[in-house]
């Protein structure tokens, strides 16, 4: 892992219009609200949130498949905010999380990541772009046969594999993975997983991995940033976030993650939350999390909490972090 | 350690229900007739569940968990058809039981919660409406009784201002909300046995927690049994008396919550447990995957269906199914391991 920043986002916003509850009103959900953060080169930066806390569409903004409402993406050091994506397309990738909707279902397989090599004029004959096909679809624990294949008549596991062969395809440098194993069976999470790591020291890449599971976030990330309606509400490297969270949010998000390790999970006391997410159209003020926070008071209403360096790499945001340690 | 012989193998006696049990099955077959051909999607399943017992069924997709123990409530979707074995509920055999018969015992005596709590209410009743139904169906109430029953429910599963919400429609509420009232609905005859199938699978994990306290904490207060299904082994640890590991069409291993995690026998329960990651390490220790692809259930595995992705897989595991071995009375395991271990160990005493 290199001390280089190798994509770098800064105070980006993601607003999406929405019909208001009155006819013709005009409302917009903060999707993405004031976000910040880097990933160095080689590294794995996780996000973790609820559903709705806008992990994706962080992940989506990053790459401009939404173009951003505000702030800025440098990717090595340029401002990528608003320049032609194409060249960059080579350099970032994206696997998606559910790998029975991401594949075509009337392409093959072969031509399913041979695209990218077409688009991209990767391959100088058909020679050449069918080797290269064999190449990615071996480099991801699939063989040559799979390649004339269809969709459909891979497993879930193995159609997650297509997925990361078609973002290998181009030869990236940084790939978000969204979600990448939520839809796959516990017994076949693991092989994915480690495939990621592989790929990682073989190839140098650098991944923003999103999940809701943190465990498996945890296990594969460097730093982990926790997200809660829009917002990072804690970011930090991934085993001083798990075993010293400060954030009261992340406490009760690590609590809540059920242990499998019977004694353990007999002798933990979980902090329960009351309540629901509140509708991202409608977010509390100040603080989000002050409506289903034990330390919430008047202050947390009126001012909205910066995110703060703790203590070394170690950012939180929350008025009350002396209480809460 | 004893083996047990299994008699819808050697096609002999006939099954006898245990009374002790509130819910008994015993070799159960149940297929699938599709036009790609029949899926044998139970294979052999013997469970039981004592009154006022957790079990946990663990297993991945296709495993054949949900369909155990729909069959219970006699709901085995077409083309499904229960082709071998018994099952009784609460005295009940439900083998022999006309649909009028399981109509009275549905949502009366055995209740369920489904895994999708935004597809399994009516969107077009309230939330009044559909928990009045099972009173009223079920309960000789009156309507004004039925609503006070409602309200009550509602308080009972933690939804506050339950007159405004008896009111409202689905939509206007959260996911977590409407699991809470499927949980409402599911108790409103305080049956003996509540089937939850996958009931946090769909809620975020400060929910889920929620929800599996919620629903422990009902089953302490009202004495019922719990069958909880789910393929998540950390939701188990916590909640689970006893639990059941399916694989393939067959339970593979059960036994106490404990055995399993701790003294886990079979091949597949070891290779669940090593390849998941825990939230508690302290360093970075790599995963130990299952290799392979789940069973195609349309042609499985003439032996052990774990066979093809074991790494301990012998001759004889591709070709027959082991019987069970009784590792302590309620810890048994189906695997060939077990029985070479067995057969090693006699070998050795005979030589003392």
């Amino acid at each position: 892992m290199e001390n280089r920043k190798l994509v770098e986002v800064q105070h980006l916003q993601q607003y999406f219009p929405v019909l208001g509850g009155k006819l013709l009103e005009k409302k917009v959900v903060k999707a993405v609200d004031d976000v910040s953060f880097y990933i160095n080169k080689g590294e794995t930066l996780g996000l973790v949130g609820e559903s709705g806390c806008g992990k994706t569409t962080t992940g989506r903004t990053l790459l401009r498949l939404y173009e951003p409402t505000d702030g800025k993406i440098f990717y090595d050091g340029v401002d990528i905010t608003h320049v032609n994506m194409l060249p960059y397309r080579r350099k970032m990738q994206i696997v998606f999380q559910d790998p029975y909707a991401s594949l075509d279902p009337r392409i093959t397989v072969g031509d399913i990541v041979g695209e990218a090599i077409d688009i991209h004029h990767l391959a100088k004959n058909e020679q050449e772009r069918r080797d290269r096909i064999i190449e990615l679809l071996a480099l991801v624990g699939l063989n040559s046969e799979h390649a004339n294949r269809y969709p459909h008549e891979f497993s879930g596991g193995q159609r997650q594999r297509v997925g990361i062969a078609r973002a290998l395809a181009v030869n990236p440098e940084f790939i978000v993975c969204d979600e990448p194993i939520s839809a796959l069976d516990v017994s076949i999470q693991a092989q994915v997983v480690n495939m990621f790591e592989d790929l990682q020291e073989k190839m140098g890449l650098t991944y923003l991995f999103i999940a809701h599971n943190l465990s498996v976030v945890k296990h594969i990330s460097n730093r982990i940033g926790v997200m809660y309606l829009g917002k990072i509400v804690e970011l930090a490297d991934s085993y001083e976030l798990t075993f010293h969270s400060i954030h009261p949010y992340t406490r009760s998000l690590i609590s809540a993650i059920p242990v499998a390790d019977p004694e353990t999970a007999r002798a933990s006391r979980r902090i329960v939350l009351e309540g629901d997410v509140p509708s991202p159209v409608d977010p509390p003020s100040g603080c989000h999390f002050r409506t289903r926070c034990p330390y919430a008071d008047e202050r947390c209403a009126q001012e909205d909490p910066e995110l703060k360096e703790v203590t070394a790499g170690h950012f939180a945001a929350c008025h009350h972090l002396d209480r809460v340690r | 350690m004893n083996t047990t012989g299994s008699n819808a193998a050697t096609g002999a006696a006939q099954n006898v229900h245990n009374p002790d049990y509130l819910v008994d099955i015993q070799h159960e077959r149940l297929s699938f007739f599709t036009p790609a051909g029949e899926v044998k999607a139970l294979n052999d399943v013997s469970l039981y569940v004592r009154p006022g017992e957790v079990l946990g069924i663990v297993g991945e997709s296709g495993s054949g968990k949900s369909v155990t123990a729909y069959s219970i409530m006699g709901l085995t979707a077409y083309p499904g058809r229960l082709i071998g074995g018994d099952i009784w509920f609460n005295g009940h055999h439900i083998n022999e039981m006309s649909e009028r018969e399981m109509r009275k015992m549905r949502g009366n005596e055995v209740s369920i919660i489904f895994q999708d709590p935004m597809t399994s209410l009516n969107p077009v009743y309230t939330i009044g409406n559909q928990i009045r139904e099972v009173i009223l169906l079920h309960t000789s109430k009156n309507k004004a009784e039925a609503n006070a029953r409602a309200r009550e429910l509602l308080t009972l599963v933690g939804i506050n201002e339950p007159d405004k919400r008896l009111k409202q429609y689905p939509h206007e509420l959260s996911g977590g909300m409407r699991q809470r009232v499927m949980i409402a609905i599911a108790l409103a005859c305080e049956p003996k046995l509540l089937i939850a199938d996958e009931p946090t699978t769909a809620l975020d994990v400060t929910i889920q927690a929620q929800i599996l306290e919620l629903i422990m904490d009902l089953k302490k207060r009202l004495g019922m049994a719990v069958i909880l299904i789910t393929h998540d082994l950390g939701v188990v640890a916590g909640t689970c008396d006893r639990i059941a590991v399916m694989y393939g069409g067959k339970v593979v291993e059960s036994g106490l919550t404990d055995d399993i995690f701790y003294r886990p026998a079979h091949e597949y329960t070891k290779g669940l447990l090593v390849s998941i990651p825990n939230l508690k390490d302290q360093s970075h220790t790599r995963l130990v995957p299952i290799e392979g692809s789940p069973v195609d259930m349309l042609n499985p595995p003439a032996g052990c269906p774990f066979a093809p992705r074991c790494r301990s897989c012998m001759k004889v595991c591709l070709g027959r199914m082991p019987e069970y071995t009784h590792l302590t009375d309620s810890h048994y395991s189906a695997c060939w391991l077990l029985d070479k271990a067995e057969f090693e160990q006699r070998q050795r005493e005979e030589q003392a």
